[in-house]
């Protein structure tokens, strides 16, 4: 009788193992980490937390290299094979919705009250992505260097003017000590230039798209202020202020070797310049008339529009935007957490942490891309003719050229739905 | 006289192999700087790459960057797969092509002058142009494996090895170096009764030593460096090749030394190929002119 019993309940308990399992959905999940150890061991944590915490729903991850990631995502689309829930860049995610690859997200808003704003993707007035971090940039130097040339130290209340930043240039070109006095990142092609250099344009009173209407860069590319942007930009390089031709590698170490006494770059750096020096100080982007700015938003996840399983999805979502993981992924790898709590409770951004500055700049100086589905292709426009005019190019006719290439997509376009 | 001549004959050979030499470290010298920057921590290897200490196995020397290279990317699955799906895609390639190039050249059929013309066209044709086609195509195509008849090819070794099989490049090298073989002694075989197919197997494949290393070397090249094809159609990390694969080193902050250890290791299988196929590639090259 006993071993009658003993079967049986062997029998039972596999079969409502098997049911169990059974029942759970399977939900595939993209994202763009694969090969950086750090974030694997997190998302994946995320993810085993969240199929073991409930029965209906198990994820499954498949992580891309970063550099291939937008290529695969639009490959997928293209042929039907789109994962449930996808991570997205926030400037591409308008281009993403627009296209028809991703449906709005429907999570508990008052979960993401408190979130920086430029971790919240919306589009067409509804929320289609949520970040786990942000990511913002800073002017990076040293407190013996703002000694040493005798400068103000400027602070997210009272930063730098344009010509305090240029006297602060001047100084160091005129110490002697300094291959350049200044380090943009020309080596970082591709989404830094547009990223990082276009809130100095935004600065200046200019944009990449007239953000009124969405339906031209006409006045604000090519504008007084864009000219403006563009001759103070090009003086970089003509008068020696910043190294026109650069390499990777001397973008990873030319600051931490003495070659820069400023260096614009981003959070993610931060911990190695930290390293390097421990009197490293992150200064706020200086104010060129139209108030300080810095770009806004990183990764976010949203939810395809292949899947049939929109609330297992959003359930994943939600789950993942627990504090204890926002301030992982800040511990982590550097990246700037989204909520006061979790900045809080993290190593490096708590109230005087070493790189608590961030997430002040992320809060007060930070101006998301122009949210539209036709940035990806305005970025690339952006990006070619800030490096023309950088190697000498007339600035007017390089922005009236990049104008009428942006208009014209825009208008091949049907506006993108403006 | 006859001690000048010499003496000349010995300083031109002297100058040859210099200017040769002097090509081959030319050459050599980038796989030199990546093998010893790999066995480099990345401060060093940065800084050394302002002097000659680039290129020699100095200062804090190991293996951890391989080791690093390991844990950060399945380097072993990689390589797996590109040497599988370029293996494959080699040897399915030398029999398709040849068989194709046998048949312009040897067998009398009509429209094969304007069928070899449509083939030769393809070479100028940009795969970019017809990569958006080709994934429709295969993301809709039936297989039979071992679950059943399934549809769509994509994350799978066969979408990445058959578009590839024939092409015009490869057909065009067998062409040209079928048209070089003597016709007699395919008339005679001919003559004696044999079959097209024991023609193909038994005389001409046995002298095509030098246009199939030749087709092997480039198709292998072309196959190995395959980037845009699996980044479309794989999105599983079980299939992916090396080259998407050393897209994971490529994070925010680079790591040098583990990008030039996951180089190195790639590199080895193309180096033992090339040196395995190598005496017959340069003949073929000095017989038929081909450049690679």
């Amino acid at each position: 009788m006993s071993k009658f019993t003993t079967i049986a309940g062997v029998l039972l308990g596999s079969a409502l193992l098997s049911s169990t399992a059974m029942a759970q959905t399977e939900l595939s999940l993209w994202y763009h980490g694969a090969g950086n150890e750090v974030e694997a061991k997190i998302i994946n944590q995320i993810v085993s937390d969240f199929n073991g915490s409930q029965a209906d729903w198990t994820v499954k991850l498949e992580s891309f290299p970063q550099a291939a990631y937008n290529d695969s995502v639009v490959a997928g689309a293209l042929a039907g094979n789109l994962p449930d829930i996808l991570d997205v860049d926030g400037p591409v995610m308008p281009n993403w919705a627009w296209s028809g690859y991703m449906q709005p997200l429907t999570i508990d808003e008052t979960k993401i009250a408190e979130f920086l704003p430029g971790t919240k993707g919306m589009w067409d007035g509804k929320l289609y992505s949520i970040g786990l971090w942000d990511a913002a940039v800073a002017l990076v130097t040293r407190k013996s260097i703002l000694e040493e040339l005798g400068l103000r130290t400027p602070t997210v209340d009272e930063p730098w003017t344009k010509d305090e930043f240029m006297a602060a240039l001047d100084a160091a070109k005129a110490s002697g000590k300094y291959e350049f006095a200044f380090d943009p990142g020309m080596a970082w092609t591709g989404e830094w230039y547009p990223y990082a250099f276009s809130p100095f344009l935004q600065s200046f009173g200019g944009d990449i798209i007239d953000r009124t209407s969405y339906t031209t860069a006409e006045g604000v590319l090519n504008g007084e202020a864009a000219i403006e942007f563009g001759n103070w930009w090009q003086s970089l390089f003509t008068e020696g202020y910043a190294p026109l031709a650069q390499d990777p590698a001397d973008r990873d170490s030319g600051f931490a070797n003495g070659k820069y006494a400023f260096s614009w770059n981003g959070n993610w750096a931060a911990l190695g310049t930290l390293s390097a020096f421990e009197d490293a100080i992150f200064l706020p982007a200086p104010d060129f008339g139209n108030g300080p700015k810095i770009g806004a938003a990183s990764w976010q996840f949203g939810v395809s529009a292949k899947s049939e399983h929109p609330e297992g999805a959003s359930a994943f979502i939600e789950f993942a935007l627990q504090d204890k993981y926002l301030t992982a992924f800040s511990d982590g790898i550097g990246l700037i957490p989204p909520t006061p709590a979790s900045a809080a409770a993290s190593i490096n951004y708590t109230a005087d942490g070493p790189m608590e500055v961030f997430y002040e700049l992320s809060a007060k100086q930070a101006l998301v891309r122009p949210v539209t589905p036709g940035y990806v292709v305005a970025a690339k426009v952006f990006e070619k003719a800030i490096a023309d005019i950088a190697n000498g190019a007339d600035v007017g006719e390089t922005l009236d050229a990049a104008v009428d290439e942006i208009d014209a997509d825009i208008e091949k376009n049907g506006n993108y739905g403006f | 006289m006859a001690a000048i001549t010499s003496d000349n004959h010995g300083l031109r050979l002297a100058a040859r192999y210099a200017v040769l030499v002097l090509i081959a470290v030319i050459f050599i010298f980038p796989l030199i700087f990546m093998l010893m920057s790999s066995l480099k921590p990345d401060q060093q290897l940065l800084t050394d790459t302002e002097s000659l200490r680039a290129f020699l196995p100095v200062g804090d020397i190991s293996l951890d960057n391989y080791f690093a290279a390991f844990r950060r990317a399945p380097v072993g699955l990689f390589v797996f797969n590109s040497v599988l799906v370029t293996g494959l895609t080699v040897l399915l390639s030398l029999v398709v092509c040849s068989l194709a190039a046998f048949a312009f050249v040897f067998v009398d059929w009509r429209g094969r002058e304007l069928v070899l013309t449509l083939i030769l066209a393809t070479l100028i044709v940009p795969f970019e142009t017809i990569a958006i086609p080709l994934l429709l195509i295969s993301a809709n195509l039936p297989w039979i494996g071992l679950e059943g008849v399934t549809r769509g090819w994509l994350n799978s070794y066969q979408v990445q090895i058959v578009p590839f099989v024939a092409d015009g490049l490869t057909i065009f090298l067998f062409v040209q170096y079928f048209k070089d073989l003597p016709g007699e002694l395919i008339e005679a075989a001919r003559v004696e009764g044999a079959s097209w197919w024991q023609i193909y197997r038994r005389v001409v494949m046995p002298l095509a030593g030098p246009v199939l290393a030749t087709a092997a070397i480039l198709k292998f090249l072309a196959m190995y460096n395959q980037y845009l094809w699996p980044l479309m159609v794989v999105q599983q990390e079980r299939y992916r090749p090396v080259m998407v694969g050393l897209q994971y080193f490529f994070q925010l902050n680079r790591a040098w030394g583990e990008i030039m250890a996951y180089l190195s290791l790639i590199t080895v299988p193309v180096l033992a190929f090339y040196l395995f196929l190598q005496r017959a590639f340069i003949a073929s090259i000095a017989s038929t002119g081909v450049k690679g």
